[in-house]
């Protein structure tokens, strides 16, 4: 069934028997189709899995839904991107997916599991040794657990399991939308509150049917700019400091914090939290403020170009880069990876230009990539200057008009699926809701969801030296993978 | 090379000065909460984190505030947010503001203080937060900040450190890590709790997949905040050592 995006439908509308709601499921991502999202909500004794199908290049949604009662058809085998999805149905509900390979654990959130005991794969050999990281890293990072198969330097396979920061989100949304919602969307991925806040208040107004001012989309399209500037810039200066190139690490380690200082310069959080909420946002600003954005955007876009582009010029770091954690176009599509992982392996994939809705009609980005660390990181510089280009074209000329409106009951019955391209690439909240119009079900797919296995793949053949450097090519989340 | 040597000079010499007298929160920030008023009913029912306290003894916990600014919208005449900065607590009822002065932290005793004071390495441990709070202790080590001067530093291993930073609410999956940690940490040692998440939950409070620190872990230097700002985070760990009034 065809959908909108950030509109209510039925989800009613969208049943299917079981045996054709798999056939369906089967040839649309045969056709080309990326599941967004694929989850099983619980209907009356039993289960309903409901998964949302996009086709990117033609901006269409589609969603399609079947009554479960027990195990189900695994498409795994034929179409890996779902790996993640049955395993985490599985998981949540017990519906087992009859087929799949690789049936683990994933956020460790059931009775007797035990955080990282799982098991693992193993390569035998007399000269094959394995290699065990975390949860505890050596940096100030997040938990997760690496196990590398390995031959000498060579890594033959590389395991990440994950779920040490599961703090039970989704569930907390039922029932809502609540006084707390906002604010565990703000924190779902710390670095990226402003695009799953928006995410989130797009499937509360989709639900709620309001038209929130262009004024508003405008200031929303602001943050989650600045703060893909910001996490950009940060990563690239991270990635420098991977190769010791010193340089570039110190520069953009202060202009990440620039950045989010013109964050806080919009509504006191360098993270911007405290802006968003359902019908438009909660800070305005004047002619003044305008004025200093725009000046300090302008000095930190040169001091930002002036280090990145020591990164392109400089051998040594060429020299890490190219050829460093190669993601082929084929395993990218197949894996279904968003963002800008997607994009530097060429696939041509952005929720602002397959999905436009204000404030980013007519957006455009080029895409290339042969897929490596070094794409990795010169798709981050692309997006960089676009989206310097987008903060300054609304600082320029910001819609006049209200910044809010009022957001009411929502629809009952109804399903909303929302999209927004935050900095990692595609999020995706689907929101469910009952007879009396409150939420049934809220799920949440952050984009290191698809994208961890990407970096599991990168390793692949690469030395196990290189794995710092990959790992900060993607710079996934941990926190917003495990919910 | 000389395109690295005029790129230095052109991006300048960075660091601020810290303390200094004119620092404060962005204008639109949330810092350091004045009471004015001890009547908090309106504020109490508008916190959705139980933070506030109405009745005999008002006051407001900032070790369970997320800093969304409910409290001061909903009741502007109780509650207003300043712009400082200085909002870490030796213990957990310093955290609560009353109609008094806010009361900051103390420095060590002067034993530790000769141990740490002129060298300090800490151990940072995420359990199960959202990375804001990480992300803003990884800030301090930029050139802006430059942690190193006043000789405090993150180390990689336990065995290396002198205290352990906790942020996150502590999931129930991270616990065993978390105690492991602690325990590697050769004595003695100062423990620190950074954020809202770590003291008390914070937009996680409640949650059965989130346990909170062990008990029998002791605390000596709470930062609130959601995350805090790494003038906050900076300013506890200086004042922790002794470096600064």
């Amino acid at each position: 069934m065809k959908i909108e995006h950030q509109a209510a439908f039925s989800l009613g509308a969208s049943d299917l028997e079981p045996g054709l709601f798999f056939e369906t499921a089967a040839s649309r991502l045969a056709a080309g189709g990326r599941a967004v999202s694929y989850f099983a909500v619980p209907e009356a004794g039993a289960w309903r899995l409901v998964m949302a199908v996009a086709f990117d290049r033609e901006g269409r949604l589609e969603a399609y839904s079947t009554r479960a009662e027990g195990p189900f058809r695994a498409l795994t085998p034929a179409f890996p991107q779902l790996h993640l999805f049955e395993r985490e149905i599985y998981e949540q509900s017990g519906l087992k997916p009859e087929g799949h390979p690789w049936l683990k654990p994933v956020r460790f959130n059931t009775a007797g599991a035990v955080p990282g005991v799982a098991d693992y794969f193993a390569v035998h050999g007399s000269q094959v040794h394995e290699v065990a990281v975390g949860p505890v890293h050596a940096g100030v990072i997040e938990p997760g657990h690496f196990r590398f198969q390995c031959h000498g330097e060579k890594v033959f396979h590389l395991e990440i399991m994950l779920g040490y920061q599961h703090r039970g989100l989704e569930k907390r949304f039922i029932g809502g939308p609540g006084a707390r919602c906002l604010r565990y969307a703000e924190t779902l991925a710390g670095d990226t509150s402003a695009g799953h806040a928006w995410a989130y208040c797009g499937a509360v107004e989709a639900l709620a049917g309001v038209n929130v001012p262009p004024r508003a989309q405008a200031l929303r399209g602001l943050l989650l700019e600045l703060e893909r500037l910001a996490n950009h810039t940060g990563d690239l200066g991270a990635l420098a400091g991977d190769v010791a190139y010193l340089p570039t690490s110190s520069f953009c380690g202060r202009l990440r914090g620039d950045l989010l200082n013109m964050t806080a310069l919009v509504c006191g959080n360098r993270f911007g939290r405290n802006m968003f909420k359902p019908g438009g946002v909660s800070f305005d600003l004047d002619p003044a403020l305008i004025k200093e954005l725009k000046l300090r955007l302008e000095a930190a876009y040169r001091d930002v170009q002036n280090a990145v582009s020591l990164l392109w010029e400089t051998a040594s770091v060429r020299d890490r880069f190219e050829g460093t954690g190669v993601v082929p176009k084929e395993a990218a599509e197949g894996l279904g990876l968003v963002g800008p992982a997607a994009r530097a392996s060429g696939v041509g994939l952005d929720t602002r230009r397959n999905f436009p809705s204000e404030p980013y009609q007519g957006f455009t980005l080029g895409v290339s990539g042969s897929g490596d660390v070094y794409s990795r990181a010169y798709v981050r510089w692309l997006e960089i200057q676009k989206s310097a280009e987008l903060v300054t074209g609304w600082l320029d000329a910001l819609p006049e008009g209200p910044s809010e409106t009022e957001c009411g009951a929502l629809k009952p019955e109804s399903a909303a699926v929302s999209l927004v391209e935050g900095w990692r690439g595609q999020i995706c909240h689907v929101a469910l809701t009952d007879a009396s119009g409150v939420f049934r079900h809220y799920k949440i797919t952050d984009p290191s969801f698809h994208n961890w296995q990407g970096l599991a793949l990168a390793l692949r053949n690469g030395e196990i030296s290189d794995f710092p450097l990959c790992n900060k090519s993607f710079n996934l989340s941990y926190c917003g993978r495990d919910l | 090379m000389i395109k690295a040597l005029l790129a230095r000079i052109k991006q300048g010499y960075r660091t601020m000065e810290f303390p200094a007298p004119e620092l404060k929160l962005p204008h639109r920030g949330l810092g350091v909460p004045r009471l004015k008023s001890r009547h908090l009913e309106k504020a109490a029912a508008a916190c959705p984190y139980g933070g506030i306290s109405a009745g005999e003894n008002p006051g407001l916990d900032l070790g369970r505030c997320v800093f969304c600014g409910a409290c001061a919208k909903a009741a502007p005449e109780a509650v207003e947010f300043t712009r400082e900065y200085k909002l870490c607590a030796s213990d957990r009822g310093s955290l609560v503001v009353t109609g008094g002065e806010y009361r900051r932290a103390e420095t060590l005793g002067a034993e530790l203080r000769g141990l740490f004071g002129r060298s300090f390495r800490l151990r940072q441990v995420s359990a199960g937060g959202c990375n804001a709070c990480e992300a803003d202790c990884n800030v301090l080590a930029t050139p802006a900040w430059d942690l190193g001067r006043f000789g405090v530093q993150f180390v990689a291993s336990p065995r290396h450190a002198d205290g352990l930073l906790i942020t996150g609410p502590v999931t129930r999956n991270m616990e065993l890590a978390l105690r492991k940690t602690y325990d590697a940490l050769p004595s003695p040692k100062v423990v620190i709790a950074s954020g809202a998440c770590a003291i008390s939950g914070g937009p996680y409070a409640g949650h059965e997949e989130c346990v909170g620190i062990p008990a029998d872990i002791p605390v000596d230097m709470y930062i609130p905040g959601c995350p805090p700002h790494p003038l906050s985070i900076l300013d506890a760990l200086l004042r922790l050592i002794g470096r600064i009034d």
